[in-house]
């Protein structure tokens, strides 16, 4: 397939760089700068230019959303409300009868129904499947076992949150100093509010919901909807206490078709919800087939970029 | 702390021998104890390595009766593993955090008991930095079967007004 990238944070990086291992093209890539055009694309040149200057190139966004690709890949990074500019990005591609493939949460999180309503008229395909758990086959899963027949799934899919939350409660130190070191190994971003304050899991919590309300013909819930506490208040003297009856802590998300709840739980020590450093784990709950449980890892370039080329590879071919 | 009428739910886990007139013999010491069977609960197939069957039972019976029927059910020669666990959920785990002291946590827990018919079983407490400061407090709240969620709610609006943040139990899933 021939690939149009919009976005080159992490992920979008990694999926030029991985899309050749797949057998795709790449023929175009976008920064918040300006986009670079190719047929193929010269990734590496275009990447180190970046590195260079800051910038993939000088051609502009139009270009790359009018130029001919078979899907485009939408990794800008995620906004709350009317979800811009990835929703119309989206838009732009459906509307030309060009698949899309999200790595970007607010558009299938915040206007689910509209981007869906989109999607029908046209004879294209969205898919999203980077934008709950990173590498983990969660939307696909739960597509694969019928959203209807799907009653609930429920884990822990902010990696940042689970590694402050493990390293409190092993080494019996400190929400702020945790968080220091989490920034200083990357594993937190400079400013981490929406990983420690719940949006992150919500979002992806409100995606696994809408799967689950659209299948049930119900309407699309937003991050509104949902009921999110995060982690930032917990002492670590509230985890040791845990410990000493074989508990802990983890930040879970909860979807069902009634609604998304995050927040702080107590869960067994050794149990399977008790993922440890920047895992994620989803159990998906079925209505015939028990309960499902997939961990691995929720974020990184290459982790997602895996999950985003997946979803190009189950798009129709022409 | 504990209900007005004394009466609680308690779970026990048995093993049996897989011999006709097991299970009733094994039931029996709790009619006489005065604790009404709330559910028995066996896992078709399910053995101990030792080939015995794993029995859990919940009942509702005064506290004080509890140990008797425990009693009971060894003369009776029932091997009782465990007494109270958390098999149904109906002990329910909850951290508390913040101004605990501050805000009278005694006050806090009676106004639980009050609220709800959940009993405050146990209480550790932590306060690393002072009474002044924010504090942790872990309970083990004893909770009659199906009313869990009703106990949850009503500590989550206790702790609501008094700007204490409440840690809940994540329940088993299907």
């Amino acid at each position: 397939m021939r690939l149009a990238i919009v976005g080159a944070g992490a992920v979008g990086r990694a999926v030029a760089e991985l899309a050749g291992d797949y057998g795709h093209t790449v023929v175009g890539i976008a920064d918040s700068t300006g986009a670079a055009l190719g047929d193929p694309l010269d990734v590496a040149a275009v990447l180190e230019r970046k590195g260079e200057t800051g910038s993939v190139g000088d051609d502009d966004h139009e270009a790359l959303l009018g130029t001919d690709y078979d899907a485009l890949v939408e990794a800008t990074p995620t906004t709350l409300g009317d979800a811009e500019p990835g929703y119309s990005n989206a838009v732009a591609a459906l509307e030309r009868d060009r698949h899309v493939v999200l790595a970007n949460k607010g558009p299938v999180a915040e206007r689910y129904d509209d981007l869906r309503a989109v999607t029908r008229e046209s004879e294209a395909e969205l898919r999203f499947e980077a934008t709950v758990g990173g590498a983990i086959p969660a939307v696909r899963t739960v597509e694969d076992f019928g959203p209807s027949r799907v009653e609930r799934v429920r884990g822990v899919l902010n990696g940042t949150a689970n590694f402050v939350l493990s390293r409190m409660a092993a080494e019996g130190l400190s929400y702020d100093h945790v968080l220091a070191e989490a920034q200083e190994l990357g594993v937190a971003e400079a400013d981490p509010t929406f990983d420690v304050d719940g949006t992150d899991a919500a979002l992806k919590g409100v995606i696994v919901a809408n799967v689950l309300r659209e299948a049930r013909g119900q309407e699309a819930l937003t991050l509104d909807d949902a009921a999110v506490e995060g982690i930032q208040n917990l002492p670590v003297s509230a985890l040791s206490l845990a410990a000493e009856d074989g508990r802990t802590v983890r930040l879970i998300a909860e979807a069902s078709p009634d609604g998304v709840r995050v927040g702080p739980r107590l869960v067994p020590e050794n149990g399977t919800m008790a993922v440890t450093g920047t895992q994620n784990i989803v159990g998906i709950e079925t209505e015939h087939a028990g309960r499902l449980n997939i961990s691995g890892r929720g974020a990184g370039g290459p982790e997602t970029a895996s999950a985003v080329l997946s979803d190009v590879g189950r798009l129709p071919p022409d | 702390m504990s209900h007005a009428d004394g009466v609680r739910t308690h779970t026990l886990r048995l093993e049996l021998d897989d011999e006709p007139g097991e299970l009733a013999a094994a039931l029996d010491p709790i009619a006489e104890g005065g604790g009404n069977l709330l559910s028995v609960f066996h896992e078709r197939g399910s053995r101990t390595p030792g080939g015995r069957i794993p029995v859990e039972v919940a009942l509702d019976c005064p506290t004080e009766r509890f140990d008797e029927i425990i009693a009971g059910l060894r003369e009776q020669g029932v091997t009782v593993v465990a007494a109270d666990e958390e098999f149904y959920g109906e002990a329910i785990r909850v951290l508390l955090t913040g101004h605990l002291v501050d805000t009278d946590l005694s006050e806090t827990l009676r106004e639980i008991e009050r609220a709800s018919t959940v009993a405050v079983e146990e209480l550790s407490l932590t306060a690393p930095d002072g009474v002044d400061a924010v504090s942790s407090a872990y309970l083990r709240l004893g909770a009659r079967s199906g009313e869990r969620e009703e106990a949850l709610a009503q500590v989550r609006e206790i702790a609501d007004e008094k700007g204490l943040t409440v840690v809940e139990p994540l329940e088993a899933g299907r």
